[in-house]
This record gives C-alpha cells, structure tokens and sequence, in this order.
C-alpha cells in the first residue's frame, strides 16, 4: 500500500511538515473517516469555530485519482453556522489535485497574522502575501488571479473564499475552479477567520499500482455502469434541475419560505427549460465522465451604448433554484441566473442564504422587522432588492444584516418569527418537502443536510413506516454513505458504488475488506460523529422544529406532532447509548 | 497507420478520463504519465484546450533529439528508445503545441504513441482516430 501522507500547516508560525499516517488511513479507509480521527487530534476541544484552535482537515479516499466519479474532497471542521460538527464535500479538480500533489489529507491550524494565501505541492508549502486579492469584490476575479499567477494549469485546485469568508457570514462558502463549493456549515468563515484567502494545489505525484490487470478490469466495470446507466445519463443532460418538476407535482417544492410547496413558476426554472434555453456548457470535474455541471449563459445589453453585450456564465443547479428561485418566488430566470451570480460573487452557501431571504422577506411583510431593517424593498419575485440584499449580507451595514449574516436560528431569536425560520440543527433547510423522512433526515443528520441519510428519498418510496422504522433506515443510509465518503466518491455514484462493486474496486488496490467489514466501518464513523457532536455540545433533546412544516401538507398529508416526536424520541436513545459507549 | 486526433474540443466537458487512461495503459493511476493534456482554457466556462501529439510527418522532436533516440512512426509522429534518451528535454522546446510531456521522477519525455487507448474512455467524442491524409 502506498504511503499515506497527511499535510500538517500552521498558519500562525508559517511552518509546516509532513507525517505518514498509514496505520491511520488503514483503519478509516480515508476520506470522512480519515478527516474525522485528524480533526480530534489536532482541534483543540470545545474551542469557538473562529479560534486559532478550530482546525479544518481536509481529506481524500484509497479510490481518489484511480476510479470515475472517486471526485470529491471531505473538509471537517467546526461550523460556525451550528457551533457543532462540520462538514462539507466539494469536487472539481481538488480531489485530484491533492493526491497528485502526494498527500492524503491536510491539516490547517492556527491563524495568520495578515492575509494570506497557500500554494501547495509535492514540494511543500508556499505561504503568500494575500493582502492584493483581501477584499476584492468577486471570487472570479480572485480565481482569475492566481489562475494566471501561479504553475499547474489543468492539474491543480484553486480553492478560495469571497467577501463573505472574509466578513464572516456564517454561511459563506469557499468556492474550488470556480463552479464548484465547499457550501453548506461555513467553512468560508473559518478560511476568513484564520486569514486565509485562498488554497491551491498542484502536482504531478504518480501512483504506481501493484495488480494492474485487475485495477484496469473494476476501472472498466465501474466505467460502463458509469457511462450507460440511466440515473448518470440524466445527471448528464438536465443536471440536478431535473429535480424541479418532479418534486413540484409532488407538491414537495418549498416556496415563498415554505407557505406553499408547489411553484406555480417551476416551469420557468427547470432543468427542461434552462438546458433549452440557458445552458451554455456543461463540465465536470476531474474524473468524472459524468459532467453534471451545468453552466447557463446570460447575454446582457449595456444600457449605455447599443450592441455592446456582456455574457456571463452562471453555475446552476437544483439546490439554488429552489433556494432562490421557488423560495423568493421568482419566475424570471434571468434574473435568478444573476440573483445566483451574485451569490457566487461574494462567497455565500447558496441554499442558507436563499432560505435566509425567505425568511427575511416574511418577517418583513409580517412587520417583525422593519423598513430601516431591511433597507432595500424586498418581497417574492423582486430579483433587483434581492440582489442588493445578498451584498447587504455580505457587507452588513446595520444591526438586522449582521443578524442574518449569522443565519436564519439566530436572526429569528432576535427579531420574532422563529415559528417561519426555517432551520434544522442551525442549518437552513434543503429544498425537499417530501414527507416526515426529509424533515427527520434534517433534524437528526449529523450536517443536518439532506445528503446524511437521504429522507427525501425514503419519502418518496416508502410509506407507512413507524416513527422508529423510519429513524432507522435513515441512519442505516447515514452509515453506508460514511463508507461512500471515506473513500471518497460522488454521491451521485452511490449506485455505481454499491458494497460488492466497492470490494471489487479496493481488493485490485490490495485492500482485503469483504462487504461486513465496509458496512461495519460506516456504523464506527458514524458513531465517531455522534460523539463528537456530543462532545461539542449537540443535544437531541433541544433540536426545534420549525413550526411552519406542520402547516403546509406533504404527498404524505399535513406532518403529525406526534410522529415527529416519537422519532426524534427513538433517535435520542440511539445517540444517548453511543454517547454513553463512546466515553 | 491511424493517428490519434481531435475530432471537437468544444465538446470537451474536461473530466480528463483520456489522461487518467493514459497513464493506466502505462501501468499508473493518476495523470502523472498521459502523453496528453486537458486543461482550461482560462475559466472552466470558456472551455478547454485538448493537447494531442499532431503526429507529425516530419516532426520537430525527432530533429531536435541529439542522440537519436527518437525514430520516426510509420503514419507519422515518433517512437521513443528510453535507453537512449539522455534527458535534455530538446523534443519538449521543439514541440510548439507542447504536446511533449516531462516525466520528473524519470526525466524522461512522456510521447503520445497513437495506440487509441485514450478514445476509448473519452465519453463525448472529443478524441477519435483517423487515417493521415
């Protein structure tokens, strides 16, 4: 087996050095297992996401660089948006970039003293004067920068965050080649917090394999299920907006901040309509035959001089156009289109940030805050005040915009209309109102994410399940998707990566684990999250429910009390007795 | 002999499985060793630049190598003799497209051969082989 080196970097003293941790990467596989032993190392515990003592890890997995769709980076952290465990996956090109830079994982500490920047290869780190790209007003011209100023064009990452990283905004993301993000929990803020601008990575390490014949044959198998099966094809030509339809005759797509859940304007901003009438390209990240980045033009005259046009390209997917498409009740999908190049401008998770409007934009109409709140007119459909809004987030100019730069929990304790704020565990919610699964899914997640155990899906299968059938299954996905996450590939994939053909794909690479093992390595991280978030302070016992999801019917009808709490009942137990193993 | 071409960069989606195959053929994982580059062409959303070897009929690379070590391919481009390759990296300066690649850790060129190993694993008909003219 190869080495397993993980980057240890010290922002405070500018030091850095390299350990191999192969008995480490053994026992968790890599990725979120990897991630999450080196973030108890190495953070300091019970420490505020914003002190020098908050690490950030960021990890890839054995199939990283040798099988499609094995594209994807884990970051652990502690969030700033939920004061909890954090966790963000991000693709492009940084998977690669780092296992082709030698490392496996890699570990930021401390903060810097002014703002930086780090360059990353084979040859170690390179800690640079950022003070030029520190405030700059788009993280397309950040990218743009060091794209041209720095070595490894086609094989490197250029993660880096925007002015919301920098300003804090507890949602704000941190973009990589420019398209793709570490989105959800805030990882942008703690980058802002320790100073650092921007991470690139590059380098040209080669992976020797010992059993090329049978590597080449699972890369062959996993390839033709990659490139022939349906799921992959439809990812490939609507991308994730296919999404919008189908979950809007469900009755299951959150709009106007979840008084309704059908879009009488979803026709306007589906993934049928943006790829006939918007889509200009469609890419993919390193190693994925799949490309399900779907990239929409938008050609704008100039008002001041006739036949001088700009084109801009804007990344688009099913997360943004329900967060600020159906969510702000807006059908004009050029405007969306520059509502979410906005967004991506300054750096900002685009689904809390879509759900913070909403949010905002009731409290306003109900009168809980006020015009000199709001400073700007907002209400459904407007895409100009929203766009002045989402820099208000960012710049924050008065007491109500650095509330909501917080999050929608936090803005909602201040200002009134907790029973509209529609955040799950500090996180704002995804865009599914499915059934009790998605919602549970939400509350008991250790991301409180739709990505943990998938409710939306088990809605949309099952039914009639009990309170705690239902607990069950969801944290039965949780554990199989800790495995998908540790080695690292593409959620996506999920269906491609089933245990027998993940057994296949590790054995050619020397790894001798039959299908229980996998399955008992997920049930250990697991359990790992849960006591972690333990240990930093989560408790089952006070998660809120939003009362609004009580009051819109799902496809299942209107959601019942009762059940929730026997659900949320049957998971406490379940996380009191890892809690009590645990310590 | 067929040669390895460029049938339509711009519906290259930069996934980047040619160079991932590249060096698989090889007997490596990783891009460390494709005779190939992908690589943006200044932003994912303007596309990308597909660097293939032009198999060339009368190739600069071969010309500049001062040791003979690279032999003209029959349907152009060349054929490289690692033993005696002397690492000089002139066929990389000669090569205006860059369609040489360096391999550090042997310092040696890395040369597209024309095998269509590449095409194979290439989902959106970026690359095909095709007969010289």
């Amino acid at each position: 087996m190869n080495q397993s080196n993980v980057l240890y970097i010290d922002l405070e003293r500018k030091g850095f050095y390299v350990k191999n941790r192969s008995e480490l990467f053994n026992e968790w596989l890599g990725g979120v297992g990897a991630a999450l032993q080196l973030y108890k190392e190495e953070a300091v515990k019970g420490v505020d996401p914003f002190d020098p003592g908050n690490a950030i890890v960021f990890a890839i997995g054995p199939l990283t660089a040798l099988y499609p769709l094995a594209s994807k980076v884990v970051a652990v952290f502690k969030s700033p948006l939920t004061g909890n465990y954090g966790e963000s996956h991000a693709g492009g090109r940084s998977a690669t970039a780092i296992k082709s830079a030698g490392y496996e994982a890699i570990v930021i500490k401390g903060v810097s003293d002014r703002p930086i920047y780090l360059v990353i290869s084979e040859k170690g780190v390179q800690f640079r004067d950022a003070a030029t790209l520190w405030g700059m007003g788009s993280t397309y011209t950040v990218g743009r920068v060091l794209r041209e100023a720095l070595p490894g064009a086609g094989v490197r990452t250029i993660m880096r965050i925007g002015r919301a990283g920098e300003k804090f905004v507890r949602y704000a993301c941190v973009v990589t080649e420019t398209y793709r993000h570490f989105g959800r929990m805030g990882l942008g803020a703690v980058f802002g917090s320790k100073k650092l601008k921007a991470l690139i990575v590059h380098g040209k390490s080669g992976i020797r394999l010992p059993k090329i014949k049978f590597y080449r044959d699972a890369y062959d198998e996993i390839y033709e299920l990659a490139v022939k099966s349906d799921s992959m094809k439809k990812y490939h030509e609507l991308g994730t907006p296919m999404n919008v339809l189908p979950l809007n005759s469900l009755g299951a797509l959150p709009t106007r901040n979840l008084s309704e859940a059908k879009f009488e304007g979803a026709e306007s901003i589906s993934g049928e309509d943006l790829a006939a009438k918007k889509l200009g390209r469609r890419v993919a990240c390193s190693h994925c035959p799949v490309a399900c980045i779907h990239l929409a033009t938008i050609r704008e005259p100039y008002p001041d001089e006739p036949y001088f046009y700009k084109t801009t390209f804007v990344s688009y997917d099913y997360e943004p156009m329900y967060s600020m498409g159906s969510m702000l009740g807006i059908f004009d999908v050029d405007g969306l289109l520059k509502l979410i190049d906005e967004v991506e401008r300054g750096g900002l998770d685009a689904m809390s940030t879509g759900v913070a409007l909403a949010w905002a934009t009731e409290a306003y109409k109900k009168g809980f805050v006020k015009s000199n709140d709001v400073l700007v007119d907002i209400d459904w459909g407007k895409v100009d005040a929203y766009r002045v809004a989402v820099n208000f987030i960012v710049n924050q100019p008065n007491d109500f915009y650095k509330a909501l730069a917080m999050g929608v929990d936090y803005a909602s304790k201040i200002y009134g209309g907790r029973e509209f704020a529609l955040s799950f565990g500090g996180n704002e919610m995804p865009g599914y109102h499915t059934g009790p699964a998605t919602h549970i899914g939400y509350l008991i997640g250790s991301r409180h994410s739709h990505l943990d155990g998938a409710g939306y899906s088990i809605d949309q299968k099952m039914k009639d399940l009990s309170p705690e059938e239902l607990v069950d299954k969801l944290i039965e996905e949780e554990c199989w998707r800790q495995v998908l996450s540790s080695l690292v590939v593409c959620y996506f994939a999920r269906r491609i990566y089933e245990p027998s053909i993940v057994k296949k794909a590790l054995n050619a690479l020397e790894y001798e684990l039959d299908e229980d093992r996998l399955k008992e390595l997920g049930r250990r991280i697991y359990e790992e999250k849960q006591a972690l978030k333990a240990s930093q302070g989560f408790k089952p016992t006070e998660l809120r429910i939003p009362e609004r999801i009580f009051e819109v019917p799902t496809f299942h009808g209107l959601l019942d009390k009762n059940y929730m709490k026997a659900a949320l009942e049957h998971y406490s137990k379940i996380f009191n007795k890892i809690v009590e193993k645990t310590f | 002999m067929k040669r390895l071409a460029i049938m339509d960069a711009e519906r290259c989606v930069g996934c980047q499985l040619c160079m991932f195959a590249c060096s698989r053929r090889l007997g490596f994982a990783g891009l460390d060793k494709a005779a190939l580059h992908v690589k943006s062409i200044g932003g994912f959303e303007r596309g990308f630049t597909v660097v293939v070897c032009r198999a060339c009929i009368d190739a600069p690379c071969l010309r500049a190598c001062p040791v003979d070590a690279l032999r003209a391919r029959a349907g152009g481009g060349v054929l490289l003799d690692l033993s005696k390759c002397i690492g000089c990296r002139f066929c990389e300066r000669a090569c205006d497209i860059g369609a040489v690649f360096w391999d550090d850790s042997t310092n040696k060129p890395v040369i597209c051969v024309h095998c269509g190993y590449c095409v194979s694993y290439c989902n959106f008909r970026v690359l095909g082989m095709e007969m010289e003219d």
